[in-house]
Order: C-alpha cells, then sequence, then structure tokens
C-alpha cells in the first residue's frame, strides 16, 4: 500500500477521491462524539461538567504525540530510501501536530484552573508536552528556513528524529515522577480505568481527531505537491521563454540634450 | 588519533586566541547573571533562593552564543569538506571540535560560576554543588547544541533558528542542574541529581556526534 502510493502523481490521484470521504465521515463521527460527550455522558460524581473538557483533552494528546510519531517515522524512511513523499508527508504533517498539542495544552489550562486552582503548573507531564509544542516549532521553523526547499526537508527529518527522545520521557513522565497531573487511565496494563459511559465516547473522539488528522494531511500534501509542481512549471518557463530583447540604450538623446 | 589531536588543538587555538571569543562569552555569562539583581532587587534571601536558576540560565545563554562559531567558520571557508573526505570519521571530528567547544566555554564557564555564585548570596554548600552541576552539565550542552548548530548551518536568520532548536533541548540539563544545586543536603538528594545530569552528558555524548554528522553530511550534499 504505502509503496504503490509511493509515486506523487497516484497519490493526488487517489487522494483526490478519499478527500471528500474522509472529509464526509470525519464530520459525522466528530459530530457524533461531540453529541455524545457534551450531551449524553453523565457529569463526574466530583468534577461535575469540567470533566466534560477530558473528551478533547485526551484525543488531541493523543494526537499530539503520534503526530509526532508519524514524523519522525516520515523522517526516517525521508532519509533512508530518499522516498518522495515521505518528506512531504513529514513537513505536512507537523504543523497539524502543533495545533493537535497546543489544543491538548490549551484545554488542560482551561481544565486546571477549577480542578487545579492554577492555569499552569511545571510538573513533569505538562512540562515535557511544552518541550514537544517548542520541538514541532523549532522542526517547522527549521524546515521552512532554507531557501532550496529539499535541504530543509533533510535537516527536519534529522532534527524529527533527535526529538523523539522526549516522546517516552512524556509517556512515562507520570510513572517516573509524582506528578499532578493523573497517571493513565485507559492505555494501561489490565485495561482501561475509566466508566465505559464515558470511555464510549471518548473513544469516539478520538477516532474522529483520527479521521480530521487524515484528512488534513491529505489536504495539505496536495497542496504542497501543487505548489512544487507550479514551481517546476515556473522554473521550466522560465528557462525556455525567448528573452525579450533590450530596448536601445536612450543615451544618444540625453546627450544631444545637455 | 592524530588527526583527532590535531582538529581538537586547531580549534582550541582558534577559540582562545582569535578575538577572544573564550573572553566575550564570560563576559556575557557575567553581565547576565549581573543583570537579575537589577530586576528583581537586591534581597539577598531573594537572590538566594532563585541564584542558582539565574546563574544555570546565564550560562545555557552563554553556551548557545558560542555555538554559532562551532561550525559555521568552517563551512563558510570550505573546511567542513576537507573534513568530510579526510580519513578521520566525520563523527570523531564533531566530537573533537565539541571537545575544543567544551575546554573554551564550558569549563571557563564552570570555573568562573563560583564567583557569580558570591554575587547571588549562595553559600559554600550550594556553590559546591553549582560548580559541580554546572561542569557535568556543559558538555551536554556542548554536543546537544553542535547537533542544532550542525542543521542549522546555511539557514535564513540562523541564529534565530538555531536558538529556537536548542533551547527546547536544553530544558533536560537545567532541570537537574539547577535542581543539584537546591535540593537539601538531607540524604542522596544533590548527589541523584548529579548523577541523572552525568547521565543526560554521557547520552548526548553517546548520540550527539552521530547526529550531529548525519546533519553535516546532509548540509555539504
Amino acid at each position: 500500500m504505502i509503496n504503490w502510493l509511493a509515486n506523487p502523481a497516484r497519490f493526488i490521484r487517489v487522494s483526490e477521491k478519499a478527500v471528500p470521504w474522509c472529509g464526509w465521515t470525519a464530520a459525522a463521527v466528530l459530530a457524533l462524539g461531540l453529541f455524545w460527550s457534551l450531551v449524553l455522558a453523565p457529569p463526574d460524581y466530583q468534577q461535575g461538567d469540567t470533566v466534560r473538557i477530558m473528551y478533547v483533552h485526551v484525543p488531541a494528546a493523543w494526537m499530539a504525540l503520534s503526530v509526532y510519531l508519524f514524523v519522525a517515522v516520515a523522517s526516517a524512511v525521508a532519509l533512508v530510501w530518499r522516498h518522495p513523499l515521505a518528506e512531504v508527508a513529514a513537513r505536512s504533517a507537523a504543523p497539524v501536530g502543533a495545533a493537535f498539542t497546543f489544543v491538548c495544552l490549551a484545554t488542560g489550562s482551561l481544565w486546571g484552573r477549577p480542578m487545579w486552582g492554577a492555569w499552569w503548573v511545571w510538573d513533569a507531564r505538562l512540562t515535557s508536552v511544552l518541550v514537544l509544542f517548542f520541538l514541532y516549532l523549532g522542526y517547522i521553523a527549521l524546515v521552512n528556513a532554507f531557501d532550496d526547499p529539499s535541504r530543509g526537508g533533510r535537516a527536519g527529518a534529522v532534527l524529527a528524529l533527535v526529538g523523539v527522545v522526549n516522546l517516552p520521557i512524556i509517556k512515562f513522565s507520570v510513572d517516573w515522577w509524582n506528578t499532578l497531573h493523573q497517571p493513565a487511565s485507559v492505555m494501561r496494563i489490565g485495561g482501561p480505568r475509566i466508566a465505559v459511559s464515558m470511555l464510549v465516547p471518548l473513544v469516539i473522539m478520538a477516532a474522529g481527531f483520527m479521521l480530521l488528522f487524515a484528512l488534513l494531511l491529505m489536504v495539505r500534501m496536495r497542496t504542497a505537491l501543487n505548489e512544487r509542481k507550479a514551481m517546476a512549471l515556473r522554473l521550466n518557463a522560465g528557462a525556455v521563454a525567448p528573452r525579450q530583447p533590450e530596448p536601445e540604450p536612450a543615451v544618444a538623446a540625453h546627450t544631444a540634450i545637455s | 588519533m592524530a588527526a583527532f589531536l590535531g582538529l581538537f588543538r586547531r580549534d582550541l587555538s582558534l577559540a582562545l586566541r582569535q578575538g577572544g571569543d573564550t573572553g566575550l562569552v564570560l563576559g556575557f555569562f557575567v553581565l547576565a547573571v549581573v543583570l537579575f539583581p537589577f530586576g528583581v532587587g537586591p534581597e539577598p534571601e531573594l537572590l538566594r533562593r532563585i541564584g542558582a536558576g539565574i546563574v544555570w540560565v546565564a550560562a545555557l545563554l552563554a553556551a548557545l552564543l558560542s555555538l554559532d562559531r562551532l561550525f559555521e567558520a568552517d563551512y563558510q571557508d570550505g573546511e567542513l569538506d576537507l573534513l568530510v573526505l579526510s580519513n578521520l570519521p566525520l563523527e570523531l571530528a564533531v566530537l573533537a571540535k565539541c571537545a575544543a567547544h567544551w575546554v573554551a566555554t564550558g569549563l571557563p564557564l564552570a570555573l568562573i560560576s563560583p564567583l557569580l555564585a558570591l554575587l547571588v548570596d549562595l553559600d559554600p554548600a550550594s556553590i559546591a554543588r553549582l560548580f559541580a552541576s554546572i561542569l557535568i552539565g556543559t558538555p551536554a550542552l556542548s554536543l546537544v547544541g553542535s547537533v542544532a548548530a550542525a542543521l542549522s548551518l546555511g539557514a535564513r536568520r540562523r541564529s534565530v533558528v538555531l536558538s529556537l532548536l536548542v533551547l527546547p533541548l536544553y530544558i533536560p540539563p537545567l532541570i537537574f542542574g539547577a535542581g543539584a544545586v537546591e535540593a537539601s543536603e538531607i540524604g542522596d538528594g544533590a548527589r541523584a541529581y548529579l548523577l541523572v545530569l552525568g547521565a543526560i552528558s554521557l547520552a548526548a555524548l553517546a548520540l550527539c556526534p552521530w547526529a550531529s554528522a548525519a546533519a553535516l553530511r546532509q548540509a555539504l550534499d
């Protein structure tokens, strides 16, 4: 599948069909998930309705990590096999991942104010996610800092791989340190420790976020590929088009007047 | 080995002789620390409380400033191309340059830090811990910084990109470095922090030369 899609022209053709499907499914799943989590799901016995922030916060956090992993894997593929689409995929995914990370931090902050009494605390989980956000920003800045786009892609790929060190730190920060942030309650050994009535909308929201990511990724990749094509066309046109004959110098007239 | 030592000696003498790089970095370090009492007020209790953090942050920024010079001059005059072509593996060449960078910046920063600690009124035990933590932590700063310096070669607005790349990666050494000074003297507090800091430096020593060499190769492609 991956190899078959490696051809950019084929990717453009396939994604053209896939984008509307993906878009409508994402909209439907997100609508269902939002309705379920904001209306149907029960309020928490301690947190009340504030718990509903969790249905956005947790999927956003999962996506923040997964998208970074995606960027890193795509970067490794781009570095090792010089895969033409992998580099485009990595650089297209990064801003989406940065947005998910920001949503995760912002919703966490909104939840923390009523629950912990502070917008922000410097515990290990929060700090490591903030570092992840900065890593995304650094990656985006580096990728766009070169005149030659492929140079930026390769430099970014090395950086993305270096930044992978942060992922296990984020994942296990709640186990290694005594954090204010609660430890994992869904993806843990021994099964989820969360009521089914809350787990179902959470999983639906996670699926919706994943579809949203797939949609945004395809749209951004198509834009990047078209941009590249347009640039190549422009360069070709510039190289082929005959030079305009230069106008005759008007020196003689000037000298005549003076 | 001869090539490694030669490269180390060359970089070191360039850093020490040419325009006083080390002196400039130290000057920046001192000034950055001196600015804080003006900003937060001169109360000794407050300074004692935040002093270690101030010295560490200033050391980070001073190390960041000096990273610009790690590869840039060699990149400009084509020396890096020769390094890539030479018999010395590029990873070892990076290691030699990082070692020279540490001797020219990290070591002087550590040596001068007790003096700055006096300015923020730390007690002798804290000064010893601060000296040890900067001594142990600065190799990680040089090594991690070399990756970012290599990645940003030839970028537009290079120094801004460089600092954006480096500062997030400098957070772990900062946490454990400043933490070592503030750790209580009861039990193993400070020792644990210093051990983690040493682990970070050793991990950087093992991994960063590879990443830097990969970054240099793609920069010269």
